[in-house]
């Protein structure tokens, strides 16, 4: 018998990844030990300095280009700069996570058991401390997160998807009010979720059998096998196309791209508010990462097959996306589907197979998160007696009411409108100025028009804001308390700085702007 | 033969030259932060200011004057530096920008002194003071800049104070609207100047003085031409030359100070500085240069004819401007020697001009701001400063001997006889007929004034003579207009010709007539011109208007300029703009409504197909998966095809 060969691992360079399910673990045994007035201290305490440690750790690293664990992950130039952003984004999402200042006792429900819309219900949305297990449940997140934007093979990245999508099922369910809105939609994420994740699954099993039979290699889905099989493997290229097609879906699925992206509106709408952010920040650099990976190192040589299809899907989102903000009317629902917009000016800069593309897109991701987080801290703000309003027409009159934060907001959407001397121009600029160069004048022709269509809803919330008298139901904007007012101004900023000044970041993303094979 | 331009780094005291545009600037800037704190002593820091100026930039003369290079280059910073564009917030002096400096800061000084007594009743005195320093410092950047960049916002920054003096009495309805019109008119003429600027980006690549004159001949003659008309363009807009002439004379509802610094002695000149300074790109090309002198002419000629049928002292004044300086810019089209002449008449004009603009003023103060000159008459025995002072400078804009218009006018007058062709006559005709009808419009308004029976209005008892501190001033600019004429047309020539480029070699045409025919027939010509003048208006004239011929009915109305103005640009500009509404109403705002609803109506249906329930989504998840497949297995099978 043959002795087991272990794998070389660099434990220094994937230290990110393992002090994250560290902490996680750590985390689900200070729910059993420490005393419960005690825990949200700790806990949050324990994830902020995890991420800390583990941003620690990336920056250390910065210059690492390996592959390691056998093939499995690969720490490379996006790599580091994905997981900087993961991280730093994370810290953020955790601010408002943690925050129990603007709701008494937080965004959180105290007692996950209880059935909806009862009496018990009501008396504990009145404030007892909420669930502390959404710190664990985040971490372990972000973990998978990590190593979904290291991994080098196939099956890597489905476990890396499970392990970032399982928690986050579970913290769509946990809102403190509105509940039953919570509950289905983290129900309908989860479904919705496992179909698409057998699409993948299938996916990889279509790969594996197209990867069969090259001489002197054995079959394989870690991408250099992928790669090298995508020129001279025998077997029928219908298993390669099926199999890229149903990769693609299982991952545009977590990007929020059309027409996989339907789930969007509910799942953003009913997830606490926090968690939302959380989501529309990380998971999309997450899933980007693995879609960037994926199509610019598995199937770099497939380049023209793929890219009329997904420049259609991009078309499609930023469409589908644009076109249904204009008439929406709830504002956590209008971000989702500007979200879902978004989506689709990243894909155009998956499609710009070049250095200056992939910076852009990974500045494109950096510079969003810190926009949408922002968004939805203002969203948190926003509220009154019956919790967060978030039916526009509950928003108008706010720049009388609260001119101070209807200010941030409108600067927000501003970004988002693609406003010069905002990281929304600057980031559309970095993303469209590659797709051009590299002869993809389509798609940023519908990505500009399809910004002047959002505008229009972007700049509707901004009018009602300002123009309109403050009704009866005009709520009153909460005072933050430290944590999310950190988090409101580092998303401000950041969208500031980077539309100002984005010179630095974007030379940080074009030297980090090559993979390792 | 190619000259290269060159010019040596500022060293020693002449590295202060940038205190020259910032000590009238840190005034104004002054005035205008203390507010009325600053009420009692404002005026005297804007006379201060203006001194300190003038002494700096007489030190700076005498240092250019010891250099070996004449020209010294102060690059301050970097001000524009985007890729291959790099503008330079640099200045340049020498001896064309040191004569303006000292014309500029002279002048300036004693009309800032004179305006002290002037504005001494105005509330608003020290808005005045600071709008004046602002000025001047303004002017100042537009003759020191070292490129064109820099001379564009000194051209922009004297608009902004012109517009504000213009208007300064904001209260009074017809100043607010000759403000806009002389801000409108300039508008157009800056616009050229400003395309102008663009197309040396667009061709040259730079901006800077010295590259664009030694790149200039690279260019071909109708990159040349082009620029040149748009440069002539921004000129005709400052200056108030032909066809942008209209503006000048409306310009006088400012104070009478504004219209002497401004709308007289310098600002106006501003357009002759202009050419002058691009003289390479005006030389470069002879049609542009036939261009430049017509202009002149032509303008010089309206402005004697419109001059001679006004009543308005201000007004006729500022026609004789417009046409003094059509004599100029006839000076600078000529090229070769010619630009040192037209700019000699320059400075002579600011001293003359100036002198009698302070006159007008000293004149309206003792007769209760009359300026209607039929009212006034007999003043010589109650003015006698203000009258001498005003002889002077009539003696000397007239151009009679040995006034110091006769220095500066006449060899302008012999030079366009120089000219090799048929157009000598044209144009030393034109000059000449100029000088007569010169003679005859000014010595009206002379006689007029302080000589005849008195035609006073009855409020008015006893003219008095001005204040101390306004009749000083006029004496210095007296003297100024009696002797300097000599000193300037002797020396200021060749200590011009040093400055880079200027009155390069051009071969001397002999003239049609002799020097000597010339003169004389000039002066036959003035004397003439003032000798009939004298005659018809030596017992005075009827108060009211009289009915006329046609040429002075023309010459009332401006020549009918105003007219074609209205029915040339400002008719079709009204129809053009409601046409323009119109459409934007029916037809753009038709189409942007009609995307929007399309878009709303498109977004409403699609909203429907999110129905909430997850059967749904996962059919359109299945659905979409199985187009993607299908889209994929289409590639592939072109692939194999």
């Amino acid at each position: 018998m043959t002795e087991l060969k272990l794998p070389s691992i660099d434990y220094a360079a994937i230290s990110p990844i393992l002090i994250m399910l560290g902490t996680a673990l750590l985390g689900v045994l200070v729910e059993a030990l420490v005393p419960r007035r005690w825990r949200h201290v700790v806990q949050l305490t324990l994830a902020l300095l995890a991420v800390l440690a583990a941003l620690t750790m990336v920056v250390l690293s910065a210059d690492e280009r390996i592959i390691t664990a056998g093939q499995a992950l690969a720490i490379d130039g996006p790599t580091l700069f994905l997981q900087g952003a993961i991280l730093v984004l994370a810290a953020m999402a955790l601010l408002l996570i943690g925050d129990r200042s603007v709701e008494r006792g937080g965004a959180f429900v105290a007692q996950a058991a209880v059935t909806a819309e009862s009496a018990d219900d009501r008396r504990q949305a009145e404030g007892r401390n909420g669930l502390t297990e959404v710190y664990p449940l985040t971490t372990f997140a972000i973990g998978g997160m990590l190593i979904f934007v290291a991994a080098n093979d196939l099956l890597t990245m489905f476990i890396a998807l499970e392990v970032f999508s399982l928690p986050l099922y579970l913290l769509c369910a946990l809102a403190r009010r509105r509940r039953l809105l919570s509950q289905e939609a983290a129900m309908k994420y989860f479904l919705l979720g496992a179909y698409a994740s057998a699409f993948f699954l299938f996916g990889v099993a279509l790969i594996y059998g197209f990867t069969a039979g090259i001489p002197g290699r054995t079959a394989g889905v870690d991408f250099a096998t992928i790669h090298a099989a995508v020129g001279e493997s025998p077997a029928s290229p219908v298993l390669l196309f099926a199999g890229m097609a149903l990769l693609a879906i299982g991952l545009l699925f977590k990007a929020a791209a059309a027409p996989f992206h339907v789930w969007t509106p509910d799942v953003y709408q009913g997830a606490p508010t926090p968690v939302t952010g959380f989501m529309a920040a990380c998971t999309k650099v997450a899933a980007f990462g693995a879609l960037l990976r994926v199509f610019q190192v598995a199937f770099a040589d497939a380049n023209w097959d793929f890219t009329p299809v997904l420049g259609a899907v991009a078309v499609l989102t930023m469409l589908i996306g644009a076109v249904l903000a204009v008439t929406q009317t709830d504002i956590k629902r209008l971000l989702a589907y500007s979200s879902i917009a978004n989506a689709g000016y990243l894909l155009v800069g998956v499609l710009a197979p070049s250095r200056d593309g992939l910076a852009g897109t990974m500045f494109y991701l950096v510079a969003y998160g810190f926009s949408v987080l922002a968004a939805f801290a203002v969203v948190t703000l926003v509220r009154d007696d019956d919790g967060e309003a978030t039916h526009l027409s509950r928003w108008a009159g706010l720049g009388r009411r609260s001119p101070f934060f209807a200010a941030l907001f409108t600067f927000i959407l501003l970004a988002f409108a693609g406003i010069p001397l905002t990281s929304g121009f600057t980031s559309k600029f970095a993303i469209f100025g590659p797709a051009l160069e590299g002869g993809q004048a389509w798609l940023v022709i519908a990505g500009v028009l399809t910004s002047m269509i959002l505008a229009f809803p972007y700049l509707r919330v901004v009018v009602m804001m300002w123009l309109s008298e403050p009704g009866e139901s005009t709520p009153t904007v909460t005072v933050p308390g430290g944590l999310t007012s950190a988090a409101l101004m580092i998303g401000v900023l950041a969208t500031l700085v980077l539309g100002v000044a984005p010179a630095p970041l974007l030379d940080l993303a074009t030297g980090a702007a090559e993979f390792v094979r | 033969m190619e000259e290269t331009v060159e010019y040596a780094q500022a060293t020693g005291l002449l590295g202060g030259v940038w205190l020259l545009v910032a000590i009238p600037l840190v005034s104004a800037a002054i005035l205008l932060l203390l507010g009325r704190r600053a009420d009692r002593w404002g005026h005297w820091l804007g006379v201060a200011a203006i001194g300190a100026a003038f002494v700096l930039g007489l030190s700076f003369f005498f240092q250019l004057r010891g250099l070996e290079n004449k020209s010294v280059e102060l690059s301050l910073w970097d001000f524009i530096a985007v890729g291959d564009l790099r503008v330079d917030f640099g200045l340049l002096f020498d001896p064309l920008a040191a004569v303006f400096v000292l014309l500029i800061t002279g002048v300036g000084f004693l009309i800032h002194l004179y305006a002290v007594e002037y504005m001494s009743h105005d509330a608003g005195r020290r808005r005045f003071f600071a709008y004046f320093n602002l000025f001047v410092a303004a002017m100042l950047l537009l003759v020191l800049g070292n490129n064109y960049v820099m001379l564009y916002f000194g051209w922009e920054g004297v608009g902004l104070a012109s517009y504000l003096l213009i208007s300064f009495w904001t209260e009074r309805p017809s100043a607010a609207t000759a403000g806009k019109k002389a801000f409108l008119m300039n508008r157009v003429g800056d616009a050229g100047l400003a395309i102008g600027i663009f197309i040396m980006f667009a061709t040259l690549g730079t901006t800077q003085y010295d590259e664009v004159f030694n790149g200039v001949g690279a260019l071909t003659g109708t990159t040349v031409l082009v620029l040149g008309l748009l440069l002539l363009l921004g000129a005709a807009g400052k200056s108030g030359q032909f066809p942008l002439q209209a503006w000048l004379p409306d310009a006088m509802e400012g104070p009478t100070p504004v219209s002497a610094l401004i709308h007289a002695a310098t600002m106006v000149t501003a357009g002759v500085y202009l050419i002058a300074r691009s003289n390479p790109i005006f030389s470069a090309n002879s049609t542009l240069q036939l261009v430049v002198v017509s202009v002149g002419a032509l303008t010089l000629l309206i402005g004697c004819i419109i001059g001679a049928a006004k009543d308005d002292i201000k007004r006729v004044l500022a026609w004789s401007t417009v046409s003094q300086i059509g004599y100029m810019f006839l000076g600078v089209g000529l090229g070769g020697a010619a630009y040192a002449l037209a700019i000699v008449h320059l400075l002579a004009h600011g001293f003359f001009k100036a002198n009698m603009f302070l006159g007008a003023g000293s004149v309206m103060h003792g007769m209760k701001d009359q300026v209607d000159i039929r009212r006034f008459g007999g003043l010589s025995k109650y003015m006698k400063i203000t009258w001498l002072t005003f002889m002077m400078g009539w003696l000397a804009i007239i151009g009679m001997f040995p006034f110091s218009g006769f220095f500066s006018k006449e060899p302008i007058i012999v030079a366009a006889f120089e000219r090799e062709d048929w157009t000598a006559w044209l144009f030393g005709g034109a000059a000449l007929l100029g000088a007569g009808l010169t003679a005859f419009y000014m010595t009206r308004l002379f006689v007029l004034t302080f000589h005849g029976p008195q035609r006073w209005t009855e409020d008015i008892e006893h003219p008095h003579e001005s204040p101390k501190l306004m009749t000083i001033p006029l004496i210095l600019l007296a003297v100024g207009s009696v002797g300097a004429g000599f000193l300037l047309a002797t020396s200021v020539p060749d200590w011009l010709t040093e400055t880079a480029g200027l009155g390069g070699e051009q071969a001397e045409h002999a003239a049609v007539l002799s020097h000597t025919v010339i003169t004389i027939l000039s002066l036959l010509v003035t004397v003439l011109g003032a000798g009939l003048a004298w005659f018809l208006f030596r017992a005075g004239t009827a108060t009211a208007p009289q009915p006329a011929g046609v040429l002075v009915t023309a010459a009332r109305r401006n020549l009918y300029t105003d007219t074609v103005n209205e029915a040339v640009f400002e008719k079709p500009g009204i129809f053009l703009t409601r046409a323009l509404v119109y459409l934007d109403n029916r037809g753009i705002d038709g189409l942007v409504n009609g995307l929007a609803a399309a878009v709303g109506g498109g977004s409403g249906r699609l909203r429907r197909m999110q129905t909430g329930f997850v059967r749904s989504y996962a059919t359109s998840i299945l659905a979409g998966a199985l187009l993607v497949m299908a889209a994929f297995l289409a590639v592939q099978a072109g692939w194999l095809a």
